[in-house]
């Protein structure tokens, strides 16, 4: 058994077309560490070169934003449903 | 979208576009700028997630989103180009320079930006064209 990986539509041409996929992992780190030795052409659009959270990517574990569960240490139970969304930003600058 | 973007002034203000595809705009869904600055915006992440949970839920899709600038004008900056996060999305921006507000759609696919007719419907939803 597995988490659930919910992944949003501007992500899915890279990661097979799939709406949602199973995902192994422990924490939010072993988990997209999962999804990008998977889909390694996505791996610069959810994490950093020193394994952090991509500023531009809200990941959450089911309701609960990971930025205040740890970030990359946030815990994951196989029951856990996990959210990809990019941040939608932007501003006059 | 204009009382949104006018509530939040000083600051930039910002939310999602509910709807179907192609461009029609159900209902729009204010969110708070929790980059609270005049001259960025961020979607707050709970209403990116549960507006992107109530498309699911009742068959719609997020199809875009707006934001003001409130010194400038209606039209993508550096940043917003950069930023966009889906090539099918309408960028709607609102430019408080002037009175009456300036409201123009984008559609910004890699990197290029091209303008859309806006329609107000009476009744049903407004319409972005591509």
């Amino acid at each position: 058994m597995s988490a659930v990986l919910r992944i949003p539509t501007v992500l899915r041409p890279a990661m097979g077309g799939a709406t949602t996929i199973s995902v192994e992992g422990t924490t939010i780190g072993a988990v997209l560490s999962d999804v990008t030795e998977r889909f390694p052409a996505v791996k610069g659009q959810l994490l950093n070169d020193d394994g952090t959270l991509h500023r531009f990517l809200n990941v959450y574990v089911n309701d609960d934003d990971v930025r205040y569960l740890g970030g990359v240490d946030a815990p994951v139970v196989d029951t856990d449903e996990i959210t990809l969304l990019p941040a939608v930003a932007g501003g006059a600058w | 979208m204009l009382a949104t973007c006018i509530r939040a002034l000083p600051d930039e203000g910002c939310g999602l576009l509910l709807g179907t595809t192609p461009g029609v705009v159900l209902d729009v869904v204010p969110s708070a700028n929790v980059a609270h600055s005049a001259k960025v915006y961020e979607i707050d992440p709970k209403v990116l997630l549960r507006t992107f949970r109530r498309a699911d839920d009742e068959g719609l899709e997020v199809i875009g989103v707006f934001h003001s600038h409130t010194h400038s004008p209606a039209y993508p900056s550096p940043t917003d180009i950069r930023q966009a996060p889906d090539p099918t999305w309408h960028y709607v921006l609102i430019s408080l320079l002037s009175v009456p507000a300036d409201v123009r759609s984008y559609s910004v696919v890699q990197g290029q930006v091209a303008e859309e007719e806006v329609r107000v419907e009476e009744g049903t939803g407004s319409r972005v064209d591509d």
